[in-house]
């Protein structure tokens, strides 16, 4: 192991990585780059020995311990990597380091036309696939200036409300492992699975569907979907009971939660943190109520707020979510309107099945919709939903080809993530896992 | 003239190039050294555009401009969203606003290390999703999509 005069910094790996980006830049390493740099290069044992070199030429000094955290760890919910400085159990600085799971979604679609980004982009944040395509969708509606129909409306109300439920019930189920509560998340998968299953039944896919279209959703409820939605709207309010009494005064789980990873509402707002983790802390901000659309200002639910802004108050108030979204579907069935379930504008929206056996101009849109996709008028449009982990936002820019010149999801779990460095300063290491937890963030989000 | 745009320009009087409204959205575009100033006044009173929604760029290598930076505001208190445009020309740089508001520090990140776009006065801007010796930016039109060959293409 070489050093770098001046630098200080030992050299290998990804020391010599930075150190290459940085000169081929013509800058200084910057913050974050140090950081990574010094930690990569440090094996176990020639961190402890850096640390007992500094103790021995200071006495009584405490020089940080740098270790990693992940990328490869259970509690990271993914690929996370924490480039975590230490002084005994209590840490002294962070930085997040992530990526690993980047896949140019982003740079893709730009490549793909708008009907086939959907394919893409469904594929960001894993657990809340509804999310990433209704925003995307309802940006490119917004430039087409195309009207969803009321009956696809309701019908994206309830898969997405579906889909806020599997993913509260991932994070509740994985949340309570990371703890020790390893029973919750067998129990939690049960539901899941079912829920699942629904998605299976209307969409063709469990995960990562394409469901909802540019124009209003792929196809209208299947025979019997109806009647085991609502069977599982009847069960699932007893089912979160059970989640209930297994944590809310669970002496271990109220221990390791209350009081963790707590931040003023004004900083977190600063750092953009918007979903659960912004309402615990008792900011009213949800843009199903602040920003309705889709016809969610049609449904009469509560939005649940926390007072402390911890851990505990996060769980609790997903949990919370869950019955509201339960509330919201059973809402959304009763009231579905009549009509069709998308948009019958055949520049834009493929024209049903059986017409393409009778009809030559049915069978041309379809032709033309398949090959070449529909053009899109010029312009930008940024699209927002409320996702289970925070405002969900697209961005769609076009030239006026068939094909968008930009698009860009604003992830909640990617900026959300940024909250955790300060959350976890002079916090302890054991309540990291807690505070990762808590924030709830997809790292197919946070890298896209 | 919309009144947010009366209200940034009697406060930030000629910093305000252009001004257009599209489904519903208002985009302001701005000088690209008057940025700054159009972002403390707008997250304070009147305005209250507290929060940074998003920030990102689009590449236009036909336009003079070229990065076409765009600025997601969101207002708390009214629900009301903003856009702020502005052109980071063919040597990107703008000021950062991460001293407005503090989550644009990653966002600004994302744009440097997908469009090469620099920020004045930013913290740390290193990269963010790629490796940290990567070449290019890979968002920029002029980078090629790659992709893997496909195994055996040449045998047929």
């Amino acid at each position: 192991m070489s050093t770098e005069p001046g630098l200080g910094l030992p050299l290998a790996g990804e020391a010599r990585e930075a150190l290459e980006g940085a000169r081929r830049e013509g800058r200084e390493l910057t913050e974050t780059e140090r950081a990574i740099a010094g930690a990569e290069a440090l094996t176990p044992q020639e961190a402890l020995a850096t640390v007992e070199a500094a103790t021995e030429t200071d006495p009584g000094s405490r020089a940080p311990m740098v270790i990693n955290l992940g990328p490869q760890h259970p509690s990271t919910h993914g690929v996370l990597r924490l480039v975590t400085e230490l002084d005994g159990e209590v840490i002294r600085d962070l930085h997040p380091v992530i990526g690993y799971l980047h896949t140019g979604i982003e740079k893709q679609c730009e490549n793909k036309t708008y009907w086939q980004a959907i394919t893409l982009v469904t594929r960001m944040d894993y657990l809340a696939s509804f999310f990433n395509i209704h925003a995307f969708c309802m940006a490119t509606e917004r430039l087409l200036e195309l009207e969803v129909p009321p009956r696809g409306e309701y019908l994206r109300v309830i898969m997405s409300e579906l889909n806020r439920i599997t993913s509260h019930l991932v994070w509740l189920g994985t949340s309570g492992l990371e703890l020790g509560a390893i029973t919750l998340l067998f129990y939690t998968y049960r539901e899941r699975e079912k829920a699942l299953d629904l998605c299976e039944m209307i969409a063709g896919d469990r995960m990562n569907t394409r469901y909802f279209q540019v124009g209003g959703c792929a196809d209208d409820m299947p025979p019997g979907f109806e009647a085991r939605l609502r069977a599982f709207i009847d069960e699932m309010p007893g089912r979160i009971d059970e989640y209930e009494s297994l944590l809310s005064s669970n002496p271990i789980w109220v221990d390791r939660t209350r009081g963790i990873g707590v931040l003023p509402a004004e900083r977190l707002i600063d750092l953009g943190v918007t979903g659960p983790a912004l309402r615990a802390a008792g900011v009213d901000l949800d843009l199903r109520k602040t920003t309705p659309y889709s016809g969610y200002e049609h449904f009469d639910f509560q939005v649940p707020l926390g007072a402390n802004g911890d851990a505990y108050d996060r769980y609790a108030l997903r949990v919370k979510e869950m019955r509201e979204s339960v509330r919201i579907i059973g809402q959304a069935l009763d009231g579905l309107p009549e009509g069709r379930h998308i948009a019958d504008d055949r520049k834009v929206v493929l024209p049903p099945r059986a017409e393409l056996a009778t009809s030559m101009e049915a069978l041309i849109h379809h032709f033309k919709l398949v090959t070449e996709g529909f053009p899109v008028p010029e312009g930008e449009a940024y699209a927002a939903v409320e996702s289970p982990r925070g405002e969900l936002g697209c961005y769609v820019a076009s030239d006026g080809s068939p094909k968008p010149r930009r698009v860009h999801v604003r992830d909640p779990s990617f900026v959300n993530l940024q909250a955790l460095r300060p959350m976890a300063r002079g916090a302890y290491l054991a309540d990291l896992i807690t505070m990762i937890g808590s924030l709830d963030n997809v790292m197919g989000g946070v890298d896209r | 003239m919309s009144e947010v745009r009366a209200t940034i320009d009697a406060a930030v009087p000629g910093a305000v190039e252009d001004a257009v409204t599209q489904a519903g959205e208002l985009t302001l575009e701005v000088g690209r050294d008057r940025l700054l100033e159009v972002a403390r006044f707008a997250a304070g009173r009147p305005l209250s555009f507290e929060l940074l929604s998003d920030l990102t760029c689009t590449d236009w290598p036909e336009r003079p401009g070229r990065f076409r930076l765009a600025y997601h505001l969101f207002s708390l208190g009214s629900g009301s969203r903003l856009r702020l445009r502005v052109w980071a020309g063919d040597e990107p740089e703008v000021d950062s606003v991460t001293s407005v508001w503090a989550t644009a520090d990653w966002h600004e990140r994302e744009v440097y290390d997908m469009f090469g776009v620099r920020f004045r006065g930013h913290p740390d801007l290193a990269r963010i999703l790629m490796p940290l010796d990567w070449e290019g930016h890979p968002l920029r039109r002029d980078y090629p999509l790659g992709g893997e060959e496909v195994e055996f293409s040449d045998a047929v």
